[in-house]
Protein backbone atom coordinates (compact mmCIF):
# COMPACT_ATOMS: atom_id res chain seq x y z
CA UNK A 1 0.00 0.00 0.00
CA UNK A 2 1.54 3.73 -0.84
CA UNK A 3 2.26 6.23 1.80
CA UNK A 4 -1.23 7.51 2.68
CA UNK A 5 -1.22 11.66 2.34
CA UNK A 6 -1.82 13.56 5.36
CA UNK A 7 -4.52 16.42 4.63
CA UNK A 8 -4.20 19.53 6.23
CA UNK A 9 -6.12 22.82 6.84
CA UNK A 10 -4.47 23.64 2.92
CA UNK A 11 -5.20 20.62 1.69
CA UNK A 12 -8.11 18.92 2.21
CA UNK A 13 -10.04 20.27 -0.63
CA UNK A 14 -8.29 18.80 -2.90
CA UNK A 15 -8.07 15.23 -1.88
CA UNK A 16 -11.31 15.62 -1.19
CA UNK A 17 -11.48 15.59 -5.20
CA UNK A 18 -9.79 13.15 -6.00
CA UNK A 19 -11.90 11.08 -3.86
CA UNK A 20 -14.64 12.58 -5.81
CA UNK A 21 -12.65 11.67 -8.80
CA UNK A 22 -11.75 15.74 -9.57
CA UNK A 23 -8.62 17.89 -9.84
CA UNK A 24 -9.32 20.84 -7.72
CA UNK A 25 -6.61 23.17 -7.89
CA UNK A 26 -5.90 26.94 -6.63
CA UNK A 27 -5.78 30.32 -8.75
CA UNK A 28 -4.18 33.15 -7.51
CA UNK A 29 -7.26 36.07 -7.05
CA UNK A 30 -4.44 38.75 -7.89
CA UNK A 31 -2.13 37.12 -10.46
CA UNK A 32 -4.22 34.79 -11.85
CA UNK A 33 -1.81 31.99 -12.40
CA UNK A 34 -2.50 28.20 -11.32
CA UNK A 35 -0.99 27.12 -7.89
CA UNK A 36 0.24 23.45 -7.08
CA UNK A 37 0.47 22.51 -4.37
CA UNK A 38 -2.49 23.68 -2.56
CA UNK A 39 -1.39 26.79 -0.11
CA UNK A 40 -2.75 29.73 1.66
CA UNK A 41 0.05 32.22 -0.47
CA UNK A 42 0.54 32.42 -3.90
CA UNK A 43 4.04 31.56 -4.80
CA UNK A 44 4.11 33.37 -7.85
CA UNK A 45 3.19 36.54 -6.65
CA UNK A 46 2.97 36.41 -2.38
CA UNK A 47 -0.66 37.46 -2.85
CA UNK A 48 -3.15 36.30 -0.27
CA UNK A 49 -6.02 34.94 -1.76
CA UNK A 50 -6.32 32.15 -3.52
CA UNK A 51 -10.12 30.49 -4.85
CA UNK A 52 -10.06 27.05 -5.89
CA UNK A 53 -11.55 25.58 -8.92
CA UNK A 54 -11.86 22.11 -10.63
CA UNK A 55 -9.35 21.20 -13.18
CA UNK A 56 -9.44 19.17 -16.39
CA UNK A 57 -7.51 16.52 -15.04
CA UNK A 58 -5.45 16.70 -18.42
CA UNK A 59 -1.73 17.18 -19.09
CA UNK A 60 1.41 16.90 -20.42
CA UNK A 61 4.41 14.69 -19.62
CA UNK A 62 7.16 16.88 -18.89
CA UNK A 63 9.48 14.64 -17.32
CA UNK A 64 9.54 10.80 -16.00
CA UNK A 65 11.41 8.07 -14.71
CA UNK A 66 11.04 4.45 -14.09
CA UNK A 67 11.72 2.98 -10.80
CA UNK A 68 13.47 -0.11 -10.77
CA UNK A 69 14.02 -0.20 -6.81
CA UNK A 70 11.90 1.79 -3.96
CA UNK A 71 11.71 1.53 -0.48
CA UNK A 72 8.74 0.06 1.79
CA UNK A 73 5.85 -1.06 -0.41
CA UNK A 74 6.55 0.37 -3.35
CA UNK A 75 9.65 -1.97 -3.55
CA UNK A 76 6.72 -4.55 -4.58
CA UNK A 77 5.73 -2.43 -7.42
CA UNK A 78 8.74 -1.86 -9.71
CA UNK A 79 8.80 -1.22 -12.20
CA UNK A 80 7.04 1.56 -12.18
CA UNK A 81 6.66 5.37 -13.50
CA UNK A 82 6.31 8.54 -11.76
CA UNK A 83 6.41 11.90 -14.01
CA UNK A 84 6.35 15.45 -13.42
CA UNK A 85 2.61 16.26 -15.42
CA UNK A 86 2.28 19.58 -16.51
CA UNK A 87 -0.71 20.18 -15.75
CA UNK A 88 -2.86 21.92 -18.62
CA UNK A 89 -3.85 24.84 -16.29
CA UNK A 90 -0.29 25.90 -15.87
CA UNK A 91 0.46 23.91 -12.66
CA UNK A 92 2.71 20.74 -12.56
CA UNK A 93 2.65 17.80 -10.01
CA UNK A 94 4.06 14.69 -9.53
CA UNK A 95 2.46 11.34 -9.86
CA UNK A 96 2.19 7.83 -10.95
CA UNK A 97 1.80 7.03 -14.26
CA UNK A 98 -0.11 3.62 -14.15
CA UNK A 99 -0.14 0.92 -17.26
CA UNK A 100 2.87 0.36 -19.28
CA UNK A 101 6.01 2.24 -17.93
CA UNK A 102 7.82 1.90 -21.19
CA UNK A 103 4.50 3.35 -23.19
CA UNK A 104 5.65 6.71 -21.01
CA UNK A 105 7.47 9.50 -22.58
CA UNK A 106 7.94 13.15 -22.40
CA UNK A 107 5.45 15.10 -23.93
CA UNK A 108 2.77 12.39 -24.18
CA UNK A 109 -0.35 13.11 -23.11
CA UNK A 110 -1.84 11.84 -19.64
CA UNK A 111 -5.49 12.41 -17.81
CA UNK A 112 -6.09 11.56 -13.93
CA UNK A 113 -7.05 7.80 -13.09
CA UNK A 114 -7.64 8.14 -9.77
CA UNK A 115 -7.14 4.78 -7.46
CA UNK A 116 -8.66 4.18 -4.22
CA UNK A 117 -6.50 2.26 -1.59
CA UNK A 118 -7.67 0.85 2.13
CA UNK A 119 -5.12 2.31 4.64
CA UNK A 120 -5.15 1.54 7.78
CA UNK A 121 -7.02 4.74 8.79
CA UNK A 122 -9.23 4.44 6.27
CA UNK A 123 -9.31 4.89 2.44
CA UNK A 124 -7.92 7.02 0.80
CA UNK A 125 -7.54 7.72 -3.27
CA UNK A 126 -4.43 9.07 -5.00
CA UNK A 127 -4.92 11.20 -8.28
CA UNK A 128 -2.66 8.50 -10.55
CA UNK A 129 -2.41 9.66 -14.31
CA UNK A 130 -2.44 7.24 -16.95
CA UNK A 131 -1.94 7.89 -20.91
CA UNK A 132 -4.48 9.50 -22.67
CA UNK A 133 -5.43 6.99 -24.90
CA UNK A 134 -7.78 9.62 -26.82
CA UNK A 135 -11.23 8.16 -25.62
CA UNK A 136 -13.26 8.96 -22.59
CA UNK B 1 32.24 40.79 0.64
CA UNK B 2 33.46 42.88 -2.35
CA UNK B 3 36.99 42.01 -3.73
CA UNK B 4 40.17 44.29 -2.55
CA UNK B 5 37.80 46.36 -0.31
CA UNK B 6 39.63 46.26 3.25
CA UNK B 7 37.90 43.93 5.13
CA UNK B 8 38.41 41.44 8.05
CA UNK B 9 39.40 37.91 6.05
CA UNK B 10 38.31 34.56 6.75
CA UNK B 11 40.48 31.08 6.66
CA UNK B 12 40.35 27.80 6.61
CA UNK B 13 42.77 26.42 8.77
CA UNK B 14 42.56 23.33 10.18
CA UNK B 15 40.42 19.91 8.35
CA UNK B 16 40.18 16.49 9.10
CA UNK B 17 38.11 13.32 8.86
CA UNK B 18 37.00 11.43 11.21
CA UNK B 19 36.95 7.28 10.32
CA UNK B 20 34.95 6.26 7.69
CA UNK B 21 33.48 3.81 5.53
CA UNK B 22 31.70 1.48 8.23
CA UNK B 23 31.82 2.93 11.59
CA UNK B 24 29.91 0.82 14.41
CA UNK B 25 32.32 1.95 17.01
CA UNK B 26 31.00 5.38 16.53
CA UNK B 27 28.60 7.41 17.56
CA UNK B 28 27.45 10.38 15.28
CA UNK B 29 28.95 12.70 17.96
CA UNK B 30 31.85 10.91 18.43
CA UNK B 31 33.08 10.57 14.71
CA UNK B 32 32.26 14.31 15.06
CA UNK B 33 35.17 14.74 18.11
CA UNK B 34 37.23 12.94 16.74
CA UNK B 35 37.53 14.86 13.23
CA UNK B 36 37.15 18.38 15.33
CA UNK B 37 40.14 17.27 17.50
CA UNK B 38 42.10 16.36 14.89
CA UNK B 39 41.07 19.49 13.13
CA UNK B 40 41.97 22.03 15.85
CA UNK B 41 44.97 19.88 16.44
CA UNK B 42 46.15 20.34 13.15
CA UNK B 43 45.52 24.39 12.92
CA UNK B 44 47.47 24.45 16.34
CA UNK B 45 44.77 26.09 17.70
CA UNK B 46 42.47 24.35 20.84
CA UNK B 47 38.43 23.87 22.06
CA UNK B 48 39.47 26.47 24.28
CA UNK B 49 39.58 28.94 21.20
CA UNK B 50 36.66 28.30 19.54
CA UNK B 51 33.63 31.13 19.76
CA UNK B 52 31.37 29.44 17.27
CA UNK B 53 30.02 25.91 16.75
CA UNK B 54 28.07 25.29 12.98
CA UNK B 55 26.44 21.80 13.14
CA UNK B 56 24.10 21.07 10.49
CA UNK B 57 22.24 17.86 11.89
CA UNK B 58 21.76 14.26 12.36
CA UNK B 59 21.00 14.32 16.14
CA UNK B 60 17.81 15.04 16.78
CA UNK B 61 16.14 18.58 18.20
CA UNK B 62 18.42 21.72 18.02
CA UNK B 63 22.11 19.87 16.68
CA UNK B 64 24.39 22.87 17.32
CA UNK B 65 23.43 22.71 20.96
CA UNK B 66 23.96 18.66 21.25
CA UNK B 67 27.00 18.97 19.96
CA UNK B 68 28.55 21.72 21.90
CA UNK B 69 27.07 20.15 25.13
CA UNK B 70 28.78 16.51 23.50
CA UNK B 71 32.18 18.61 23.32
CA UNK B 72 32.29 20.88 26.80
CA UNK B 73 32.01 23.80 25.37
CA UNK B 74 29.96 26.80 25.67
CA UNK B 75 30.24 28.75 22.35
CA UNK B 76 28.86 32.60 21.86
CA UNK B 77 28.04 32.13 17.95
CA UNK B 78 25.61 28.95 17.07
CA UNK B 79 24.35 28.26 13.56
CA UNK B 80 22.16 25.06 12.80
CA UNK B 81 21.90 25.63 9.07
CA UNK B 82 20.74 23.13 7.60
CA UNK B 83 19.89 23.32 3.75
CA UNK B 84 20.92 19.69 2.81
CA UNK B 85 24.76 18.66 1.80
CA UNK B 86 25.71 22.35 0.46
CA UNK B 87 25.11 23.06 4.69
CA UNK B 88 29.02 23.40 4.83
CA UNK B 89 29.58 25.63 2.01
CA UNK B 90 26.38 27.82 3.85
CA UNK B 91 28.71 27.57 7.36
CA UNK B 92 32.41 28.57 5.61
CA UNK B 93 30.05 31.80 4.65
CA UNK B 94 27.71 32.70 7.00
CA UNK B 95 31.26 32.16 9.37
CA UNK B 96 33.12 34.61 7.20
CA UNK B 97 30.80 36.96 7.31
CA UNK B 98 30.94 36.84 10.84
CA UNK B 99 34.69 36.94 10.96
CA UNK B 100 34.42 39.87 8.49
CA UNK B 101 31.85 41.68 10.72
CA UNK B 102 34.30 41.18 14.11
CA UNK B 103 31.99 39.03 15.99
CA UNK B 104 34.01 35.83 15.98
CA UNK B 105 37.32 34.65 15.52
CA UNK B 106 37.89 30.85 15.67
CA UNK B 107 34.94 29.30 14.09
CA UNK B 108 34.42 25.36 14.20
CA UNK B 109 32.34 23.50 11.87
CA UNK B 110 31.33 19.93 12.12
CA UNK B 111 29.63 16.57 10.10
CA UNK B 112 29.21 13.49 11.04
CA UNK B 113 26.34 10.54 10.37
CA UNK B 114 26.91 7.07 10.99
CA UNK B 115 23.99 6.23 8.28
CA UNK B 116 25.72 2.79 6.36
CA UNK B 117 25.90 1.06 10.01
CA UNK B 118 22.13 2.33 10.64
CA UNK B 119 20.77 0.98 7.05
CA UNK B 120 18.87 4.41 7.90
CA UNK B 121 18.91 5.60 4.54
CA UNK B 122 15.75 5.96 2.99
CA UNK B 123 13.66 6.04 5.81
CA UNK B 124 10.28 8.49 6.19
CA UNK B 125 7.78 9.55 8.34
CA UNK B 126 4.14 10.69 7.70
CA UNK B 127 3.49 12.25 4.10
CA UNK B 128 2.69 15.83 6.42
CA UNK B 129 2.87 19.11 4.38
CA UNK B 130 4.85 19.32 0.84
CA UNK B 131 5.79 15.79 0.92
CA UNK B 132 1.68 14.79 1.01
CA UNK B 133 2.18 15.69 -2.65
CA UNK B 134 5.17 13.39 -3.49
CA UNK B 135 5.96 10.26 -1.28
CA UNK B 136 2.59 8.62 -1.55
CA UNK B 137 4.00 7.82 -5.49
CA UNK B 138 6.52 5.61 -3.82
CA UNK B 139 9.31 7.14 -6.27
CA UNK B 140 13.09 6.30 -4.03
CA UNK B 141 14.79 9.58 -3.21
CA UNK B 142 16.68 11.11 -3.59
CA UNK B 143 18.04 9.29 -6.84
CA UNK B 144 14.13 9.34 -8.43
CA UNK B 145 14.15 13.28 -8.31
CA UNK B 146 17.72 13.53 -9.48
CA UNK B 147 16.60 10.67 -12.48
CA UNK B 148 13.85 12.97 -13.38
CA UNK B 149 16.23 15.54 -13.78
CA UNK B 150 18.81 13.28 -15.94
CA UNK B 151 15.81 12.37 -18.26
CA UNK B 152 14.64 15.85 -19.09
CA UNK B 153 18.38 16.77 -19.30
CA UNK B 154 18.96 13.61 -22.07
CA UNK B 155 15.48 15.12 -23.70
CA UNK B 156 16.45 18.71 -23.93
CA UNK B 157 20.28 17.90 -24.87
CA UNK B 158 20.97 14.56 -26.10
CA UNK B 159 23.09 13.77 -23.08
CA UNK B 160 23.47 9.87 -23.30
CA UNK B 161 23.90 7.16 -20.55
CA UNK B 162 27.66 6.89 -21.59
CA UNK B 163 28.61 10.81 -21.00
CA UNK B 164 27.01 11.11 -17.59
CA UNK B 165 29.33 7.48 -17.22
CA UNK B 166 32.72 9.20 -17.60
CA UNK B 167 31.78 11.14 -14.79
CA UNK B 168 31.92 7.94 -12.72
CA UNK B 169 35.01 6.67 -14.24
CA UNK B 170 36.77 10.00 -13.33
CA UNK B 171 35.71 9.80 -9.67
CA UNK B 172 37.00 6.37 -9.63
CA UNK B 173 40.47 7.56 -11.56
CA UNK B 174 40.87 9.71 -8.56
CA UNK B 175 39.61 7.01 -5.29
CA UNK B 176 42.66 4.96 -6.55
CA UNK B 177 45.35 8.04 -5.82
CA UNK B 178 43.50 8.33 -2.33
CA UNK B 179 44.15 5.85 0.41
CA UNK B 180 41.00 7.32 2.20
CA UNK B 181 38.69 6.75 -0.24
CA UNK B 182 36.10 3.63 0.26
CA UNK B 183 37.07 2.45 -3.48
CA UNK B 184 40.45 3.24 -3.34
CA UNK B 185 41.45 -0.55 -3.48
CA UNK B 186 38.53 -1.12 -5.91
CA UNK B 187 40.49 -1.67 -9.34
CA UNK B 188 39.49 0.99 -12.79
CA UNK B 189 35.87 1.64 -13.62
CA UNK B 190 34.67 1.72 -17.34
CA UNK B 191 31.80 3.21 -18.88
CA UNK B 192 30.63 -0.18 -19.63
CA UNK B 193 30.55 -1.19 -15.93
CA UNK B 194 28.34 1.83 -15.09
CA UNK B 195 25.67 1.02 -17.35
CA UNK B 196 25.89 -2.54 -16.92
CA UNK B 197 25.34 -2.14 -13.16
CA UNK B 198 21.84 -1.53 -13.69
CA UNK B 199 18.57 0.85 -13.25
CA UNK B 200 18.14 2.51 -9.74
CA UNK B 201 15.75 4.63 -11.07
CA UNK B 202 16.05 5.16 -15.39
CA UNK B 203 18.13 6.59 -16.77
CA UNK B 204 20.68 6.71 -13.59
CA UNK B 205 22.42 3.32 -12.79
CA UNK B 206 23.53 1.70 -9.25
CA UNK B 207 27.29 3.15 -10.61
CA UNK B 208 25.56 6.78 -11.43
CA UNK B 209 24.75 7.12 -8.06
CA UNK B 210 26.83 7.78 -4.66
CA UNK B 211 28.28 5.66 -2.17
CA UNK B 212 26.48 5.25 0.99
CA UNK B 213 28.74 5.04 4.09
CA UNK B 214 29.58 6.09 7.55
CA UNK B 215 32.00 9.57 8.22
CA UNK B 216 32.10 12.80 9.57
CA UNK B 217 34.30 16.14 9.32
CA UNK B 218 35.15 19.02 11.06
CA UNK B 219 36.94 22.26 9.17
CA UNK B 220 38.19 24.76 11.72
CA UNK B 221 37.98 28.74 10.47
CA UNK B 222 39.92 31.64 12.24
CA UNK B 223 40.00 35.21 11.43
CA UNK B 224 43.25 36.93 10.12
CA UNK B 225 44.47 38.22 13.43
CA UNK B 226 45.08 34.52 14.62
CA UNK B 227 46.53 33.34 11.26
CA UNK B 228 50.34 34.04 12.84
CA UNK B 229 49.44 31.42 15.58
CA UNK B 230 48.64 28.90 13.24
CA UNK B 231 50.52 25.70 12.29
CA UNK B 232 49.12 25.25 8.82
CA UNK B 233 49.04 27.56 6.15
CA UNK B 234 45.47 29.48 6.07
CA UNK B 235 43.19 28.86 2.63
CA UNK B 236 41.37 31.98 2.68
CA UNK B 237 37.81 32.21 1.64
CA UNK B 238 37.23 34.33 -1.03
CA UNK B 239 34.29 34.90 -2.13
CA UNK B 240 31.06 32.68 -1.16
CA UNK B 241 27.18 32.94 -1.89
CA UNK B 242 24.02 30.20 -1.52
CA UNK B 243 20.74 30.29 -2.70
CA UNK B 244 17.52 27.58 -2.93
CA UNK B 245 14.81 27.14 -5.53
CA UNK B 246 12.89 24.78 -3.92
CA UNK B 247 12.51 21.83 -1.43
CA UNK B 248 10.89 19.02 -3.54
CA UNK B 249 11.71 18.44 -6.85
CA UNK B 250 8.11 18.88 -8.33
CA UNK B 251 8.52 22.40 -7.69
CA UNK B 252 11.97 22.98 -8.98
CA UNK B 253 11.41 26.23 -12.08
CA UNK B 254 13.88 24.23 -14.29
CA UNK B 255 14.92 20.57 -13.52
CA UNK B 256 17.90 21.27 -15.25
CA UNK B 257 19.35 23.83 -13.85
CA UNK B 258 20.05 24.20 -10.47
CA UNK B 259 20.93 27.46 -8.27
CA UNK B 260 24.39 27.40 -8.66
CA UNK B 261 23.36 29.66 -11.98
CA UNK B 262 23.10 31.92 -8.69
CA UNK B 263 25.40 31.29 -6.12
CA UNK B 264 28.26 30.29 -8.48
CA UNK B 265 28.49 34.18 -10.83
CA UNK B 266 27.95 35.89 -7.52
CA UNK B 267 30.68 34.26 -5.86
CA UNK B 268 32.90 34.04 -8.41
CA UNK B 269 32.15 38.38 -8.57
CA UNK B 270 32.65 38.42 -4.83
CA UNK B 271 36.05 36.71 -4.98
CA UNK B 272 37.25 39.13 -7.65
CA UNK B 273 37.83 36.25 -9.99
CA UNK B 274 36.48 34.65 -13.18
CA UNK B 275 35.92 30.69 -14.50
CA UNK B 276 38.88 30.71 -16.23
CA UNK B 277 41.09 31.29 -13.33
CA UNK B 278 40.11 28.22 -11.66
CA UNK B 279 42.99 25.62 -11.15
CA UNK B 280 40.39 22.69 -8.88
CA UNK B 281 36.65 21.74 -8.74
CA UNK B 282 34.61 20.43 -5.61
CA UNK B 283 31.59 19.60 -7.09
CA UNK B 284 28.59 17.41 -5.20
CA UNK B 285 28.48 14.28 -6.57
CA UNK B 286 25.67 12.85 -4.85
CA UNK B 287 24.87 11.57 -8.84
CA UNK B 288 26.75 11.83 -12.17
CA UNK B 289 23.86 14.16 -13.35
CA UNK B 290 24.72 16.24 -10.53
CA UNK B 291 27.89 16.94 -11.64
CA UNK B 292 26.95 17.85 -15.29
CA UNK B 293 24.21 20.27 -14.69
CA UNK B 294 26.31 22.57 -11.85
CA UNK B 295 29.31 22.51 -14.24
CA UNK B 296 26.56 23.73 -16.59
CA UNK B 297 24.91 25.92 -14.02
CA UNK B 298 28.11 27.23 -12.30
CA UNK B 299 28.58 28.97 -15.65
CA UNK B 300 32.16 26.32 -17.31
CA UNK B 301 30.38 25.85 -20.10
CA UNK B 302 26.75 26.28 -21.57
CA UNK B 303 23.59 24.16 -20.76
CA UNK B 304 23.63 21.06 -22.89
CA UNK B 305 27.49 20.98 -23.02
CA UNK B 306 28.36 19.65 -19.86
CA UNK B 307 29.25 16.09 -21.19
CA UNK B 308 31.90 17.43 -23.63
CA UNK B 309 33.31 19.32 -20.60
CA UNK B 310 33.90 15.88 -18.46
CA UNK B 311 34.51 13.97 -22.09
CA UNK B 312 37.84 11.84 -22.37
CA UNK B 313 38.65 11.70 -18.82
CA UNK B 314 39.10 16.07 -18.62
CA UNK B 315 38.38 16.20 -14.93
CA UNK B 316 40.38 13.22 -14.52
CA UNK B 317 43.99 12.60 -12.96
CA UNK B 318 45.96 14.56 -15.34
CA UNK B 319 42.78 15.99 -17.01
CA UNK B 320 43.00 20.18 -17.98
CA UNK B 321 40.60 21.03 -14.86
CA UNK B 322 40.69 18.38 -12.32
CA UNK B 323 37.28 17.89 -10.48
CA UNK B 324 36.77 16.11 -7.26
CA UNK B 325 40.46 14.67 -6.29
CA UNK B 326 39.43 12.83 -3.60
CA UNK B 327 37.32 10.05 -5.59
CA UNK B 328 33.93 12.24 -4.44
CA UNK B 329 30.41 11.15 -3.64
CA UNK B 330 30.91 8.73 -6.13
CA UNK B 331 33.93 6.66 -5.20
CA UNK B 332 35.91 8.01 -1.91
CA UNK B 333 32.44 8.34 0.86
CA UNK B 334 29.36 10.00 1.20
CA UNK B 335 27.61 9.84 4.60
CA UNK B 336 24.62 11.49 3.66
CA UNK B 337 25.46 15.51 3.63
CA UNK B 338 28.52 15.44 1.85
CA UNK B 339 29.47 19.11 1.54
CA UNK B 340 31.92 19.18 4.45
CA UNK B 341 34.24 17.10 2.66
CA UNK B 342 34.64 18.70 -0.62
CA UNK B 343 35.88 21.91 1.74
CA UNK B 344 38.34 19.38 3.49
CA UNK B 345 39.57 18.40 -0.04
CA UNK B 346 39.91 21.49 -1.04
CA UNK B 347 42.06 22.91 1.62
CA UNK B 348 44.54 20.18 1.36
CA UNK B 349 45.08 20.19 -2.53
CA UNK B 350 45.78 24.12 -1.93
CA UNK B 351 48.03 23.87 0.79
CA UNK B 352 50.20 20.66 -1.56
CA UNK B 353 49.28 18.04 0.92
CA UNK B 354 47.88 15.54 -1.72
CA UNK B 355 51.12 13.37 -2.84
CA UNK B 356 49.87 11.27 -5.58
CA UNK B 357 46.72 13.04 -6.23
CA UNK B 358 48.14 16.52 -5.44
CA UNK B 359 47.42 19.05 -8.15
CA UNK B 360 50.43 20.83 -9.42
CA UNK B 361 50.37 24.50 -8.86
CA UNK B 362 46.43 24.67 -7.27
CA UNK B 363 46.32 28.07 -6.45
CA UNK B 364 42.49 29.04 -6.43
CA UNK B 365 39.70 26.44 -5.71
CA UNK B 366 35.74 26.25 -6.46
CA UNK B 367 33.61 24.20 -4.34
CA UNK B 368 30.40 23.78 -5.07
CA UNK B 369 27.99 21.89 -2.64
CA UNK B 370 24.59 20.88 -3.76
CA UNK B 371 22.13 19.92 -1.20
CA UNK B 372 18.09 18.22 -0.89
CA UNK B 373 16.82 17.14 -4.30
CA UNK B 374 19.03 20.11 -6.75
CA UNK B 375 17.56 22.29 -4.04
CA UNK B 376 20.09 24.62 -2.19
CA UNK B 377 23.29 25.60 -3.56
CA UNK B 378 26.18 26.98 -2.30
CA UNK B 379 29.47 28.13 -3.70
CA UNK B 380 32.80 29.19 -2.01
CA UNK B 381 36.00 30.19 -3.29
CA UNK B 382 39.36 29.44 -2.27
CA UNK B 383 42.63 30.52 -2.56
CA UNK B 384 46.27 29.23 -1.13
CA UNK B 385 47.06 31.84 1.60
ZN1 LIG C 1 -0.32 35.41 -7.51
Amino acid sequence: MPTPPVPDADTRPFWEGVAEGELRLQRCDDCRQAIFYPRSICPHCQGSSVSWFTAAGTGTVHTYTVAHRAFGDAAKEVPFAVALVDLDEGARMMSRITGDPAAVSIGARVRMAPETFEGADGAFALPYFRIDGGGA
Amino acid sequence: MTAGASRRRAAIAGVAESDLGKTPQHTVLSQQAQAATAALKESGLGFGDVDALFCAGNMGFAPPMAMAEYLGLQVDWLDGTNIGGSSFEAHVGHAAAAIEAGMIDVALITYGSTQRTDRSRGAAGPATLGSQFERPYGLPMPVGAYALAAMRHMHSYGTTSEQLAEIAVSARDWALLNPKAFHHGSGKLTVDDVLASGFIAEPLHKLDCCLVTDGGGAVVMVAEDRWADLAVRPVEVLGHAETSTHAQISEMPDVTVTGAARSGPEALKRAGVSHADIDLLAIYDSFTITVLMTLESLGFCKPGEGADFVAGGRTGPGGEIPMNTNGGGLSYCHPGMYGIFLLIEAARQLRGECGDRQVDGAELALVNGTGGVLSSTSTVILGRG
